[in-house]
């Protein structure tokens, strides 16, 4: 049994679904959290999509596909996207590639970096 | 052991030699290895997130494109040097680059279906103080990282 190094916990706020993911995102875990969240997101539509990236400890480029592919398919039904609270791991890996100017991003928890 | 000579000429005082199959679940053994035997010269928490980051491009690398679906050897190779000079060699026998200026480029994916961004050797660029990479096709590709840790 190999062990997964990552975590999704989903949380509705209003018309908001949250999306917290933990632990480790590189290639072998974005495939995983990939599909899992897209079946969630299609079967429910969500008006807008939270994609909490606060307790994620590690994130390669593997993590901005994923976070460019949910902010596509979220846009392409007509809902609202945006990342919240990205950690030192998550947001060094955006701003490294100008995340920032295509994705809403929304800080609660911390300063930004 | 015979110890592999560095492509530059500091003195090697610790070595790791470690070969892993190219199963996405090494990506995380991998860096992970890496980041333990690094800890020994005391680095930064900066400094170990940049190491784990390139290793782990450089092995998803060998993973989703040297042997996309088959499975083969990757072999890295850690020296560190005098100075405080980190080498991390990473070596596989897949397919090899065509062109690897252009896959240096940032953005440039032959896999965009599978949401690969095209940031992988940027992000090797931007963690490492240098980047080499050498290829054949048909014979594989090495890339080797160099960082100098801070005093």
């Amino acid at each position: 049994m190999i062990k997964t190094n990552h975590q999704i916990v989903y949380e509705s706020a209003g018309d908001a679904l949250v999306i917290r993911l933990w632990g480790e995102i590189d290639h072998h875990s974005a495939v995983d959290v990939r599909t899992r969240i897209d079946d969630k997101l299609l079967a429910e539509r969500p008006h807008r999509v939270l994609l909490d990236l606060s307790a994620i400890d590690f994130m390669d480029s593997s993590g901005l596909g994923l976070i460019m592919g949910r902010f596509s398919l979220v846009r392409r039904y007509g809902g609202k996207f945006a990342v919240l609270d990205p950690s030192p791991a998550a947001s060094r890996m955006m701003s490294l590639a100008g995340m920032e100017r295509m994705i809403a991003i929304q800080y609660t928890k911390q300063e930004r970096n | 052991m015979t110890r592999s000579t560095v492509d530059f000429s500091a003195r090697v005082e610790n070595e790791l030699d470690m070969t892993l199959p190219s199963l996405s679940v090494n990506e995380g053994m991998a860096r992970a290895a890496v980041a333990a035997f690094c800890s020994q010269l005391n680095p930064t928490a900066v400094e170990i997130a940049d190491l784990k980051c390139a290793v782990s491009e450089a092995v998803t690398n060998c993973i989703v494109h040297a042997y996309r679906d088959t499975v083969g050897d990757i072999r890295i190779n850690v020296k560190l040097c005098e100075g405080r000079i980190v080498q991390v060699e990473i070596r596989d026998r897949g397919c090899g680059i065509d062109d690897v200026k252009k896959a240096r480029e940032p953005l440039f994916t032959t896999d965009a279906a599978g949401e690969r961004s095209g940031m992988g050797f940027t992000v090797m660029e931007s963690f490492c103080d240098s980047v080499r990479v050498t290829s054949r096709i048909g014979r594989g590709t090495t890339v080797i990282l160099t960082k100098r840790l801070h005093k």
